[in-house]
């Protein structure tokens, strides 16, 4: 812990800033497409399970349940395992945005159910009886109401989905845990754990803090929002927490 | 196909079996461990949070408002590192070692200070979860005990927290699932754990799955040694946690108001 104390040891952090500006590109890199790949997922799983359609909704279930009750790590390192034994060797942040996205589509997928869910019945009824088809009602009808449902979990999904990018050390990624710990282990920069630590760690805060603070006050304005209206509604509260 | 026939060959391999078997022993005592400290450790940091806001007793609400937001916020890989490099551990006796069937004092130690790290960060988790409780317990529970001119802790004791707890044992099951899951951060830092022991099996499947001939042709891995050996492991991990899953769901249904 003195190293955090130690000018040296900063210095060296401040010699070799670029690394974790690397890192955190990285980071961010991976979480966003990551986050694209998972959104695509989750919408159309998410359609699926409130489909009605029997197979549909079956899929649905197999997917979210197999994904959401096994350990991200195991996924990433099954996924880098397979593709280095099968000769296809992708470069390690691919399988980051593969295997996050795969992860989190399962999360938004619960978000997106949840949220079509809380629409009331009246809603889907009016619009079969103006003559929408499905895909126009969800486009104009449904979805637009469950934006403000869906948001406060998002922003949580987000937030975890930063954070898991740290997930790929594992493999040997480059995010910016990787970098932090290849830096303190690293034969130029050795020992200068405290200061590493703490910069990355401020830096995962300084993103994810407001992240977070923004999801609270979603959620707070929806609950005063269905709380002045007849109590015909539940939040998506439900699929909110986890990582 | 003679492959596959090899990659069977890992798994039915009874040394490799019970190597298997005993990470997910450690598995389960980690996490049990990390939930059921949280547990009590949550407890306090929440009701600090929601409780603790007049007076001078208002610095023990705000630090425990940063503790929170400061693990809730950074990533649990980083506390791991953190806590492999910086907690103190006691000195483990080799006799404890051998009970708990690890072979070095260092395995104990790993194993103690992975513990720390995921009850830290749990902690922050489960005070989020049991203020949710508190606050779900209506305020004329509030009023009426202390009508009844109970102390503040009695009431904490007897009538808040006992209803606050029973509200939330859905959320509460559910987290179990997250830290079995999270248990597997450890595997980045020492072989252990279910996930450690895994990735250490396929390293050198070559020598399970049959092609292994001497040193001088030392087999090969293949893809579906990958397939069998991870297969049983997505296995393991989901009968447990769908399992709790399942369970959760039941409770909800049933508390859900008719």
């Amino acid at each position: 812990m003195s190293t955090v104390l130690s000018a040296r040891a900063w210095e060296t952090v401040w010699t070799y800033r670029a690394t974790f500006v690397q890192g955190l590109l990285n980071t961010l890199e991976t979480a966003g497409i990551a986050l694209v790949i998972a959104l695509i997922i989750g919408f159309t799983l998410g359609l699926f399970s409130t489909s009605g359609h029997k197979a549909l909704k079956a899929v649905a279930r197999v997917y979210v349940e197999f994904f959401q009750n096994t350990p991200l790590i195991l996924q990433v390192c099954f996924l880098y395992y397979v593709l280095a034994y099968s000769g296809m060797g992708l470069p390690v942040i691919v399988v980051g945005f593969i295997s996050l996205g795969l992860y989190h589509g399962a999360y938004i997928s619960e978000v997106v159910r949840s949220g079509i869910e809380a629409v009331p019945a009246g809603q889907f009824d009016a619009a079969h009886s103006q003559g929408f088809e499905y895909f126009g009602m969800m486009r104009y009808i449904i979805l637009p109401q469950t934006v403000r449902i869906i948001l406060p979990p998002m922003g949580n999904q987000v937030v975890s989905l930063i954070k898991n990018t740290s997930c790929l050390y594992i493999v040997g990624g480059a995010d910016l845990i990787a970098s932090t710990y290849n830096f303190v282990t690293g034969d130029n920069t050795a020992g200068a754990y405290g200061p590493a630590y703490l910069v990355s760690g401020l830096i995962f805060f300084v993103i994810c803090y407001p992240l977070s603070m923004l999801a609270v006050r979603w959620e707070a304005r929806l609950k005063k929002r269905t709380a002045a209206r007849p109590a015909t509604q539940t939040t998506g509260e439900e699929a909110t927490r986890d990582e | 196909m003679s492959d596959l026939k090899g990659s069977l060959m890992i798994i039915s391999n009874g040394d490799v079996l019970s190597y298997l078997a005993k990470g997910l022993m450690y598995t389960v005592l980690i996490s049990l461990v990390a939930i059921l400290l949280s547990l009590v450790f949550g407890a306090i940091l929440a009701l600090a949070r929601n409780y603790c806001n007049r007076g001078p007793k208002r610095i023990l609400g705000v630090l425990s408002a940063v503790y929170i937001e400061v693990f809730r916020n950074t990533p649990l890989m980083l506390w791991m590192f953190i806590c492999f490099l910086f907690c103190p551990a006691p000195v483990f006796s080799k006799k404890l070692a051998v009970a708990i069937g690890l072979t070095s004092t260092v395995d104990v130690k790993m194993l103690f200070k992975a513990m720390v790290a995921l009850t830290l960060f749990t902690s922050s988790v489960m005070a989020e979860i049991i203020r949710g409780g508190l606050n779900s317990v209506a305020h004329g529970q509030f009023e009426a005990s202390q009508s009844q001119g109970f102390s503040a802790f009695f009431m904490m004791r007897k009538i808040i927290l006992p209803q606050a707890f029973h509200n939330i044992v859905p959320t509460l099951l559910s987290q179990m699932i997250t830290t079995i899951k999270d248990s597997s951060y450890m595997a980045s830092l020492a072989t252990i754990e279910l996930m450690a022991r895994v990735k250490l099996i396929i390293s050198k499947a070559n020598k399970y799955n049959g092609t292994w001939l001497g040193p001088m042709n030392r087999g090969t891995i293949h893809v579906s040694d990958v397939f069998v050996l991870f297969g049983l492991a997505f296995l393991t991990y989901f009968i447990i946690n769908f399992s709790l899953s399942l369970v959760v769901r039941r409770l909800k249904k049933k508390r859900k108001p008719a």
